[in-house]
């Protein structure tokens, strides 16, 4: 099934010509209406003029997570907050969130997107589908949960946190489709096959995301459950969940082309690659109102393919998620910058600022560690004040990151020291 | 008499317990009593030593968290109950103990080393009761 056949299987001239017109539009739009962008592009001598098709886009600067920072909280809208029906927010590199608003028209064209992932995934208006992202600040929950709707679905917003109540539902109500990320996903499974019930499910199909998985796990999650299971990809600060997805083939995951334009660029020399070269990715939001982004850099990296799809439609396929460009950490769902954690412990004077986060994943659910070292001066020889301390660090860090760690103090002089560039990081998962 | 105990933080790892028993078997610090606090991720090392102040140099310079602690030394006979009545005196004054380990049980008297909440009101206390109390002298011999 495909949801909107118009857009998702348009010929490649009539879908450039329709991203030409829309990023001619675009342009204009955020140089008068953001001030951010005017002045980016005064810099470079670009007037909106100078851009008449889609093959100019190279010509305009791009746009980085320190730009949302730096015109934080509502600096990058290009509409009066009297527009605004929404705002979303993910993790910021260090202590301020990134933060969204969507006009309703940008939520009418997100939840069109997600209703494309979803008919990408098998789920249709029969369906019955536990959104298991958290709803909050998160684009997850709310995102699926509005694609659900648009499609006609029964959805049932489990949000996060209750894994017996999400299994007890899925038999009482025969639930046939669900949305959560990967690694929770192996999670339920386990659960189901602890209770033995795996054969009275009526899951057929699986939509996950907000994490990068392994084809190892995504052959796991579909035979242990007898499913199809379906990455969905997407960021806040383009949309949320629902910037592209993949089909039943399973060849790479179909951008939403007519609303983001991607790029895969060389970030050292932040020049294009060639088709099907890895880089990172790059996405225009063609048709955003209240924070359009010109040229985002996700950071992600993947390779891009534009060969027609086998299962009908044209739009061009991103690949599995490679790595990073940067440090960042995906942690059940949440983006995690250890910069986060660096900035969170100088609140705390009684710990060094060497500090080394351990990432794991225990029974399909990820586990943070952070060792930190405490300052000879703040050391005591009581045990009641070592608990309190990692208490009160571990309340700092959960804070900060919107996730609990567990703390280990460790002892002095242990931690690695920055030469250079220091590894704060160990990650056991091995996701890409 | 206050005496002073050496505290050492270890993580609880192969080998790390040995490691600052070396440190003080290298720069001569002889050990008299010791209790090891543990918890699932690291050890607390209270030391009664010949020379507190040479140990925790030593130990520091080695990289381990250390300090001294104030605590007491007392000196109770070597009989059935004589600790109990120790703790009924403390109890009746409201003194509450941190933490408590034996030091010694050589000939007719034991030792206990004592952390309590309010360290100069149990000296004041025992003192009143006619306890006696062991210097860092006294124990330095034992």
């Amino acid at each position: 099934m495909i949801w909107n056949e118009t857009k998702e299987c348009m010929s490649r001239d009539e879908l450039t010509a329709m991203q030409s017109a829309r990023l001619v539009k675009l342009v204009d739009y955020v140089y008068h209406n953001v001030e951010f962008y005017r002045k980016k592009m005064q810099a470079v001598g670009l007037l909106p003029g100078d851009i008449k098709d889609i093959n100019d886009i190279c010509k305009l600067p791009f746009t980085t997570k320190d730009d949302l920072r730096d015109n934080y909280p509502f600096g990058l809208f290009a509409v009066p907050n009297s527009q605004i029906v929404r705002v979303h927010a993910s993790s910021g590199t260090t202590g301020k969130a990134t933060v969204v608003g969507y006009t309703r028209y940008d939520l009418d064209v997100w939840a069109e997107c997600v209703a494309r992932c979803l008919t990408m995934a098998g789920v249709s208006k029969d369906d019955i589908i536990q959104v298991a992202y958290g709803y909050g600040l998160f684009t997850g929950g709310l995102g699926a949960h509005s694609g659900a709707e648009k499609i006609g679905a029964t959805v049932v917003p489990m949000s996060t946190g209750n894994s017996k109540k999400l299994t007890t539902m899925m038999l009482d109500f025969g639930v046939t489709a669900i949305a959560c990320t990967p690694s929770y996903l192996l999670h339920i499974a386990e659960l189901l096959e602890n209770e033995g019930v795996v054969d009275q499910i009526k899951l057929k199909t699986a939509i996950c995301g907000a994490e990068p998985w392994t084809e190892k796990m995504h052959r796991d999650i579909e035979s242990r459950l007898n499913i199809h299971a379906h990455d969905i990809y997407g960021l806040s600060e383009i949309m949320g969940p629902g910037v592209a997805c993949d089909c039943r083939f399973h060849k790479g995951l179909h951008v939403c082309e007519d609303h983001f334009y991607p790029e895969i660029i060389n970030s050292a020399t932040m020049t294009p690659q060639t088709v099907g070269e890895t880089g990172e990715l790059v996405f225009t939001t063609l048709t955003k109102q209240g924070i359009p982004l010109i040229r985002y850099r996700t950071k992600d990296l993947t390779s891009i393919d534009y060969a027609k799809c086998e299962c009908g439609r044209t739009s061009a396929r991103i690949s599995r998620f490679k790595g990073r460009v940067d440090d960042m950490l995906i942690i059940r769902g949440v983006n995690v910058f250890p910069s986060q954690v660096e900035a969170a412990l100088t609140e705390v004077p009684e710990v060094t600022p060497h500090y080394m986060m351990i990432v794991d994943r225990v029974n399909n659910l990820d586990t943070l560690e952070i060792q930190v070292e405490v300052d000879n001066k703040y050391f005591t020889d009581e045990i009641r004040g070592l608990e309190a301390l990692t208490k009160k660090i571990g309340h700092t860090i959960t804070q900060a990151l919107g996730l609990s760690a567990k703390i280990k103090i460790v002892e002095p002089q242990t931690l690695v020291r920055s030469e250079g560039k220091a590894v704060h990081v160990i990650d056991k998962r091995k996701l890409y | 008499m206050m005496a002073k105990q050496l505290s050492v933080f270890i993580e609880n790892r192969q080998g790390r317990l040995g490691e600052v028993l070396n440190v003080l078997k290298t720069n001569g610090v002889n050990i008299i009593s010791l209790s090891l606090a543990d918890t699932t991720e690291y050890g607390l090392l209270r030391l009664i030593v010949s020379d507190p102040e040479l140990g925790k140099e030593k130990l520091s310079k080695e990289g381990f968290s250390t300090m001294l602690t104030d605590i007491l030394v007392i000196g109770i006979p070597h009989k059935s109950g004589s600790l109990q009545e120790l703790l009924t005196i403390l109890s009746k004054e409201n003194i509450n103990i941190e933490y408590m380990y034996g030091l010694s049980i050589e000939g007719e008297n034991a030792s206990v080393v004592l952390k309590a909440s309010d360290l100069e009101g149990a000296k004041k206390v025992l003192a009143s009761y006619g306890v006696k109390l062991l210097s860092a002298e006294d124990i330095s011999v034992l």
